[in-house]
Order: C-alpha cells, then sequence, then structure tokens
C-alpha cells in the first residue's frame, strides 16, 4: 500500500443523546480530546455504556457530535457524510452481505471507486492472500466460519485503502481461543500495511496485546490514556486501576519525601515509595497493589491476617486484611513455599517499587 | 445542553445527499397533495360556504337529513356486529389452530386457504354468492328449501357477508399473539389446579385482551369503510359509505358528500388512533416474550371435536361461496335453469368487456410498481433515515390506512374537478387514467409500507452502514444492499398492490369516466341490475388474473427469492 495513513484527533467532542425512558438529555460523549499519531493502534477501553462505539461512530460519521469537532489528518470532517470520508469500519457483526459472496463484499468498495475490472480482480485477491482467504473468493458468506466471515469483513475494510480503520468490539461474537489468534492476525496486517487503527473493546487483555496507546474511558470522559506499561503500573485514579488487572487499595498518609522517595505511613507502619510524582507532607493517600507484586512471609513491611488461602495450581491465591483493609496476594509457583492457612499471623512482603500512590 | 450542533449537522449531511433529498422532498409532495389534500378540502367544503366564510350551515343540513342519521347508526350497529362476530370466529380458529392436534392436512390447508383469501378476494365475491344462495332464486332457499320470498338483502345479509371476509384477518393476528404466549404460564395454571376453562378465562384471555380489542377495532374500521358489500346485498340498509356515495350521484350534492365524508373520517380515524397508539402498544407490552417450547396440544375430543367441525364448516363454506363464482357464470337462468352456457362470457366480450379487462389491467399494472417502489422507499426513510419531515412522511403514508375509499373518493372529486383549490392548477389531472393510478397508489401504499417496515426492521442496520462507510451514497446503498435483501418483500408488495389495484372499488367508482370502465365496476353494474350471470362471469375472469398474478409471486419466490438465503446466516 502506497498511500500514507492518517491521525485521527478529535477536539472538545461531545454527543448527547435523549434517554429513552425519562426523556432527559444526557452526554454519553462528554468534551473528549484525543490526539492519534498516525500508524498507530489505539484501542477505546471501558465498562459497557461509557460512550466507545458511539466516540467510533462520530469518527466514522454515522453520529454527529454537538459539540466539538473530528479531524482526519489535518480536515475537519464534522459535515462529511461516512461515505465521503475515508475510513473504514470492520463491524461487531461483521455485517457482510449475505446476497453477494466473498469476492463481491470485498469487492464493493473498489467497485464505487470506480476502479477497472482487472485491477480489482488483482486487490481483491492479494487482499483475500493476506487475510489467508485464498480460494474461498466464490463461496457465499454463510458458508463461512465466523472467523472467516471476520476476515472477510476486514479484507473488505482493508481493500479500500482507507486513511484509518475503526473496529467495534469486531472478536466479541467468536470464541475464547479464536479471539487470541484473530487478534494477533490483526495486529500484523495492521503493522504490515502501516495503517492508523481505532478498536473498541472492552476486553482488557485484546487491549493489553493490540495497543500502542489505550484510552480508558468511564461515563463519557477519558479516564486515562498512555500505553498498555504506563495503565497498568501508573493507573490515574482507582477506577483504571480496578478495570484494569486485579488491584488491591491502602490507604495511608504521606510522612516525608526524602532520597527521591515518599514515605507512606499505612497503620502503625512505614514504606519508602519511588516518588514519581509530587506529594505534599500530611496528605491522605493510596496505595495501588498488584497482586503478583506481592508475597506473604515471616516477616516484612505490614503485618497482615490471612482471611483466604486457595491453591490454583500455578499460584497459591491469598486474601489477606492489613489494617482492617483487604489485599490480594498471588504467591506463583508455590510448590516449594511455605503456605500460610486462614487465620494465620503473617506479614506482607511489598516490593516497593512496584507500589503505585494515587 | 442542546443537540442543536448535531442536528445541524445532521441536516448538513442530509443535503451533501442530492438523491435523498429530491426524494423525500418528491414524497412529501405526493403525500400532500394526494392524501392530506384530498382530505383537507373535505374539511373546508365542509365547514366554509361561499360568500358565508366560516359556517356550520353542511353540518346541520346534513344533520337534519333523517337519511343521514339513519345511515350513521346503521354504520355503528354494522360496524359492531361485524367487528365482535368476526372477532369471535377469528379466535376460534386461532384457538383450534395453535391448541389443537389438527391431523387432517385438508384441515390445515383449508385454514391456510381461507387465511388468505380476504387479501386477494375482488368485492363483492362474497355477496354476489350470498345471493345467489339464499336470495330470492338462492339455490339454498329456493331450490332446496323451496321459500320463494327469501330475502337476504339488508343487515343479516351484510353483516353475514362482511364477517366471512373480515374474520381471517382476525385469525391471522390473533394467531400471531397466541403463539407468544408462553406456555409455561398455562400449564402452571393447570398445575394449581385450574380446570381448561379456567385457564382460558383466567390466563389466556386476559393476556389476548388487547389483543382482541385490536382485532376489533381492525375489523369495525373494515367494516364501516366497506362500500361494496353494503351497495350490492344491503338493500334499504343504508351505511354512512353507500350514502355518501348516493349524495354524490344521486342528490349531485357533493358539499354534503363532503361533510359526511368528514364524519365516517373522523370516526375511522379517532378508531384507528385508538387501535394504533394504544391497542398496539399494549398488546406489544403483555405479551412480548417469546414462547419457550412447544405447546401441549389438547387431545381432549369433547373439546377438540365440535370446535374443529365448526371451523372446518366456516371454512368450507367460505371456500364454496368462491366456487359459486365460476358456476353463476356458468348456468342459463340463476334459480330457474341450471343447465350450462357460455352466453354470459360471450356477452361480456361482446358488450365492451374487453375494454374494461384492458383499463384495469393497465392502469393496475402501471400503478403496482409504483407503489411498491415507493412504500420500499417510504419504509427505507422511516426505518433507516433521520431527518425532521420524517414522522410526517410515516404518519401519514400510514393513517393512509384507515381513510375510507369512498371519503378519499369524494376528497379527489371536490379536490381535483377544479384543479387544485379550484384554480384550475393541474385541471387536467379530472377524468384522467393517471388520477385512477394515483388512487390505486394511495389505497394500497400504507399496506405495501407497513410491510415494508417489516422487513427492513429485521435488516441488521450495520449491513448498510459498512456499505455507507465503504463510500455509497443512500441511493446506491438503497439499490446495491437494501433492495436485493428485501426482494422478496418488494415482490410481493408489487403483487399485492396489483391485486388491490385491480379489485379496488370504493374509492374509484366515483371517479371513473367512460373512457376508463374497470371490472370491478362492470361487476357492480350488473349485479345491481340483477344480471347475475354477467356479473358471474367478469367476476371469474377477475378471480382467474388475480390467482395467476399470485402464482406469479409464487413461482419467482421460488426461483429468485433471497430471503432464505438471508435467514440462513442470522
Ligand atoms: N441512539 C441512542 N439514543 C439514546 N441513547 C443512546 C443511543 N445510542 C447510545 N446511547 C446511550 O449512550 C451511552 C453510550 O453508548 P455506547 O454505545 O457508546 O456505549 P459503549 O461504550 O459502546 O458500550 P458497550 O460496551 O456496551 O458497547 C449509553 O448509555 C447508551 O445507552
Ligand atoms: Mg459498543
Amino acid at each position: 500500500m502506497d498511500k500514507v495513513s492518517k491521525g485521527v484527533r478529535l477536539e472538545n467532542v461531545s454527543k448527547i443523546y435523549t434517554d429513552p425512558k425519562t426523556g432527559k438529555d444526557f452526554k454519553a460523549v462528554d468534551s473528549i480530546s484525543l490526539d492519534i499519531a498516525p500508524g498507530s493502534f489505539v484501542t477505546l477501553l471501558g465498562p459497557s455504556g461509557c460512550g466507545k462505539t458511539t466516540t467510533l461512530r462520530m469518527i466514522a460519521g454515522f453520529e454527529s457530535p454537538d459539540e466539538g469537532e473530528v479531524y482526519l489528518g489535518e480536515q475537519a470532517i464534522n459535515a462529511l457524510t461516512p461515505d465521503k470520508r475515508d475510513t473504514a469500519m470492520v463491524f461487531q457483526s461483521y455485517a457482510l452481505f449475505p446476497h453477494y459472496n466473498v469476492f463481491d463484499n470485498v469487492a464493493y468498495g473498489l467497485k464505487l471507486r470506480g476502479v477497472g475490472k482487472e485491477e480489482i480482480k488483482n486487490r481483491v485477491h492479494a487482499i483475500l492472500d493476506l487475510v489467508e482467504l485464498e480460494g474461498m473468493d466464490a463461496r457465499m458468506t454463510n458458508q463461512l466460519s465466523g472467523g472467516q466471515q471476520q476476515r472477510v469483513a476486514l479484507a473488505r475494510a482493508l481493500v479500500v485503502e482507507p486513511s484509518v480503520l475503526l473496529f467495534d468490539e469486531p472478536l466479541s461474537n467468536l470464541d475464547a481461543k479464536l479471539r487470541v489468534s484473530m487478534r494477533t492476525e490483526i495486529r500484523k496486517i495492521q503493522q504490515k500495511v502501516g495503517i492508523t487503527a481505532i478498536y473498541v473493546t472492552h476486553d482488557q487483555s485484546e487491549a493489553m496485546s493490540l495497543s500502542d496507546q489505550i484510552i480508558i474511558m468511564n461515563k463519557g470522559v477519558i479516564a486515562q490514556i498512555g500505553t498498555p506499561q504506563d495503565i497498568y503500573y501508573h493507573p490515574s485514579s482507582e477506577f483504571v486501576a480496578d478495570f484494569i488487572g486485579e488491584v488491591s487499595f491502602l490507604k495511608g498518609v504521606v510522612r516525608d519525601t526524602r532520597d527521591n522517595k515518599n514515605i507512606i505511613a499505612v497503620g502503625a507502619s512505614e514504606l519508602a515509595v519511588p516518588a514519581y510524582q509530587h506529594l505534599e507532607n500530611g496528605k491522605d493517600c493510596t496505595l495501588v497493589l498488584r497482586p503478583e507484586a506481592l508475597s506473604v512471609a515471616d516477616e516484612g513491611a505490614l503485618p497482615c491476617e490471612i482471611v483466604l488461602s486457595t491453591f490454583m495450581g500455578h499460584y497459591q491465591n491469598y486474601h489477606v486484611t492489613v489494617d482492617g483493609a483487604l489485599v490480594k496476594v498471588t504467591v506463583f509457583n508455590p510448590k516449594n513455599k511455605k503456605i500460610y492457612k486462614a487465620g494465620e499471623k503473617a506479614y506482607l512482603a511489598v516490593e516497593n517499587d512496584s507500589i503505585h500512590v494515587l | 445542553m442542546s443537540r442543536s450542533k448535531s442536528a445541524q449537522l445532521d441536516r448538513k449531511k442530509l443535503f451533501a445527499d442530492p438523491i435523498l433529498v429530491s426524494t423525500i422532498v418528491l414524497l412529501l409532495v405526493f403525500l400532500i397533495l394526494f392524501i392530506v389534500y384530498p382530505l383537507f378540502v373535505l374539511l373546508i367544503d365542509s365547514v366554509y360556504v361561499k360568500g358565508e366564510g366560516f359556517s356550520m350551515e353542511t353540518f346541520r343540513r346534513i344533520l337534519d337529513m333523517d337519511r343521514f342519521r339513519k345511515a350513521f347508526s346503521n354504520t355503528l350497529v354494522l360496524g359492531g356486529i361485524t367487528g365482535i362476530l368476526s372477532t369471535v370466529i377469528g379466535l376460534l380458529f386461532a384457538y383450534v389452530d395453535c391448541y389443537m392436534k389438527v391431523r387432517s392436512k385438508v384441515l390445515k390447508r383449508l385454514f391456510d386457504v381461507v387465511s388468505v383469501l380476504p387479501v386477494v378476494s375482488p368485492p363483492f365475491v362474497l355477496s354476489l354468492s350470498a345471493i345467489m344462495l339464499f336470495g330470492r332464486s338462492g339455490i339454498i332457499t329456493r331450490t332446496i328449501l323451496h321459500i320463494y320470498d327469501a330475502n337476504i338483502y339488508g343487515l343479516n345479509g351484510i353483516v353475514i357477508v362482511q364477517t366471512l371476509t373480515f374474520f381471517p384477518v382476525c385469525y391471522l393476528m390473533l394467531k400471531g399473539l397466541l403463539k407468544n404466549i408462553d406456555p409455561s404460564l398455562e400449564e402452571a395454571a393447570r398445575d394449581m389446579g385450574a380446570s381448561r376453562w379456567k385457564v382460558f378465562t383466567t390466563v389466556t384471555l386476559p393476556l389476548l385482551l388487547p389483543g382482541l380489542g385490536n382485532a376489533f377495532l381492525v375489523t369495525f374500521i373494515e367494516a364501516v369503510a366497506d362500500f361494496a358489500n353494503p351497495m350490492l346485498i344491503g338493500g334499504s340498509y343504508d351505511t354512512l359509505a353507500t350514502t355518501i356515495y348516493l349524495q354524490v350521484t344521486g342528490a349531485l350534492d357533493t358539499t354534503g358528500a363532503a361533510a359526511m365524508s368528514c364524519v365516517l373520517l373522523s370516526l375511522t380515524m379517532v378508531l384507528f388512533l385508538l387501535q394504533k397508539y394504544y391497542l398496539e402498544r399494549k398488546t406489544a407490552s403483555t405479551l412480548t416474550g417469546k414462547a419457550s417450547r412447544e405447546r401441549m396440544l389438547i387431545t381432549d375430543k369433547s373439546v377438540t371435536r365440535p370446535l374443529t367441525i365448526f371451523c372446518a364448516a366456516v371454512a368450507a363454506f367460505v371456500v364454496m361461496m368462491y366456487i359459486m363464482i365460476p358456476f353463476g357464470a356458468l348456468f342459463k337462468l340463476w334459480g330457474r335453469n341450471y343447465s350450462l352456457t357460455l352466453k354470459w362470457f360471450k356477452y361480456v366480450f361482446d358488450y365492451g368487456g374487453m375494454n374494461a379487462f384492458k383499463s384495469s389491467v393497465v392502469l393496475s399494472l402501471i400503478a403496482a410498481p409504483i407503489t411498491a417502489i415507493l412504500s420500499m422507499i417510504i419504509a427505507y426513510l422511516v426505518v433507516k433515515k433521520k431527518f425532521r419531515s420524517k414522522w410526517f412522511i410515516e404518519f401519514v403514508s400510514i393513517l393512509a390506512m384507515a381513510v375510507p375509499g369512498t371519503v378519499l373518493g369524494v376528497g379527489f372529486i371536490r379536490g381535483y374537478s377544479g384543479g387544485l383549490f379550484r384554480t384550475g392548477l393541474l385541471q387536467g389531472l379530472y377524468g384522467t387514467g393517471a388520477i385512477l393510478v394515483i388512487v390505486f397508489i394511495v389505497r394500497s401504499l400504507p399496506v405495501g409500507t407497513r410491510s415494508g417496515i417489516a422487513a427492513l426492521r429485521q435488516i441488521d442496520k450495520s449491513i448498510e452502514e459498512s456499505a455507507y462507510d465503504l463510500g455509497a451514497n443512500s441511493g446506491r446503498v438503497f439499490m446495491t444492499v437494501t433492495l436485493p435483501l428485501i426482494k422478496d418483500s418488494f415482490f410481493s408488495g408489487l403483487v399485492t398492490a396489483f391485486v388491490r389495484s385491480i379489485t379496488a372499488i370504493s374509492a374509484i367508482i366515483l371517479l371513473v369516466t367512460p373512457q376508463f370502465v374497470l371490472i370491478t365496476c362492470k361487476i357492480n353494474e350488473f349485479a345491481e341490475k340483477g344480471s347475475f350471470g354477467v356479473a358471474c362471469a367478469y367476476a371469474t375472469i377477475l378471480i382467474a388474473i388475480v390467482y395467476a398474478a399470485i402464482l406469479l409471486m409464487n413461482l419467482f419466490m421460488r426461483f429468485f427469492g433471497t430471503s432464505k438465503k438471508i435467514t440462513e446466516v442470522e
């Protein structure tokens, strides 16, 4: 593909809907701003109803924003209809044309662009090769498996060489195994053609494994934008921390900052945590603890009591209380380690480097 | 918070699509000119007296007419009785169909036939055969029972004929609802010790109540709007529809007819709105769930036997009434001389019959494709598009269903005989074949639109969105994606429109000119005169044409249909 892909920018974009029950207007998307670099793979992640689909459909042109402006590259596209926008969408339901066979489905967009017969043939076959569907071009779409249909949908979007590819939960109709292999497939193809992709999902592992950037949304606003690592290790709020992966929270008070460390008091104990941001002395704070960064030991920073201890095979799962708060701990490869039982008293061992403070 | 910006953008996008905009504009013009305007003119005519301005004089005048007052109460009585009888018989049929083991294939087939007959049946047909069966020279009354002064004309006659015509509509509606009642509800009641009758009265019936009301109102409206049957078999029992007709053709008083039309229109309109926006919603809310399992069918002979026998008898009777028609055309003199002859057919073709067939077929053939395309476009806009005047398009094209044909006919006379608002504009339309075609279209549009909407709601909206997204404008999307996906619905709409047009009578009987004689008008003319042989000959050929159209449709669906392929994808 010789086409340069374009970035997407949203500036303070809002969408107002009327709640059909109460008749009241509400902001399904509330003044969000995004800047998506050309060629990058970005996922919109968030709980159901947070406005992901609405955002995507505003980029595609199916919904019109009530505030703000959508840009494709440098061009403002608010007033363009979907057919005039250089985007191509892959739908959750695949949305293949049931009255066309695979070839005609993929060729549809090319025919609209007035591409010559011979070239259509070549380009369709090239794309079908890319998505590994060679030889299936004469099949009707209902003679394909779910994964194959998904790939036809992808091919149909790719073949028109859009500036941006949009995906709305494209894999949610597939079984778990196929989902995993299709997502690597999608990522591979996206990187090969170097196209900008915006991908809506509520599956965090999908977001983690695919994205250059993840945009976490909540109730119509952006909660955080960042790389998967950023978001996992340095969540900006309890919502984000809780939404991605397992997490426990401990309340503490900032005592002091020295040697690039924040000293934080939790109950009667103190922890020295790397200072990523400036924290005021005496302020309340929240510690974000990932279970895999913790373990239970005979000595450590924080005294705790075991409430639950479950053998899970490749790890031991503990629930402990620290200063009254519940903390989850996973200890991997528990075979030769000491196993604590519920009711025992022990200490929570913390890798101080892996603690994030809010 | 305001949604004005998105609304403005949506409008901008809409106007960026010239095909869409011009389609909407054309549609609006069509609907306003040919549905809203004629009805509006009726209202103006009845409250505005030239030289005097606004006045209720015309209404006062018709209210003073005994004839009108009688017709009004007659209409209500007729609608009520026909409505109740049709609903009850329809319910029995639906109940037998859904709850009882009907082993006989013949009976099943009979049920199917009966359920499609009213859709395709030309008007008059049942009246004609009722007269030939029970009239003064009726086979049953005169030949078998030797009653020489039998009188089928009047309320009894109309009620019998209308009930037999309309109960299948109730049957189909109620069958749909009964299928949706979850059998476990009834089983639960049964389990707690309720008898079968108790279950019916305490569970099934209450769940069905809004649906029954719905069916009653639909038949009531049909019965009240019916023109052909009261005309033929009503005798001196005049209804509003026939009185309006006589006011135009006999008393030559179109203003009075306009006022009467307003009364009839208000009646059907109010009932239709009640049905559409209250009962239909209520039905949907009480019966939302799909039946989770197959129902255990009733096998108890003491219940099944009388009910099935009753339904079978009714169904067989209806079918027999249709069979009477060709016989009526083949016998020398009904009631006296039952030897076979072709003289009635010969008479038809010797005296201008061919002309009538040609006009009917040609005009219907023109109207049908226009109707089918128009109703699909309306359905498409209503289901898939957002724009300001959408509610108007949907409302008007569906509401046209509640406009009695006679009322529309008077509206066209008042609205177009002197041109638009009597200005002479569009005057050329009046008295031409074009105006008949337009009336055909208006009369079939609601039915087509309704089934188009149902078909389009089945299509996942993202299929069209993806075409749009790939660069197709809305005209393109409609032609390459939507239309192929509703091909079956489109084609059956086409045939339905053809059948409805060629069998239409109530609206066009007021508008025909000698240049365009239509089959249905001929049937009316000869049946009125008592020439049943000729009337039957016309009706037989009409039935044959309709039947051929339906055969053609079935053939098409078998070989070119897409629905099957598409539903398999689901
Ligand atoms: N056409 C509409 N009219 C009114 N409200 C709507 C409409 N479409 C969406 N909404 C509401 O807007 C909010 C955001 O919807 P959206 O479809 O963007 O959510 P989502 O993040 O994609 O959720 P999911 O993960 O369930 O797909 C929801 O509360 C939804 O109910
Ligand atoms: Mg969504």
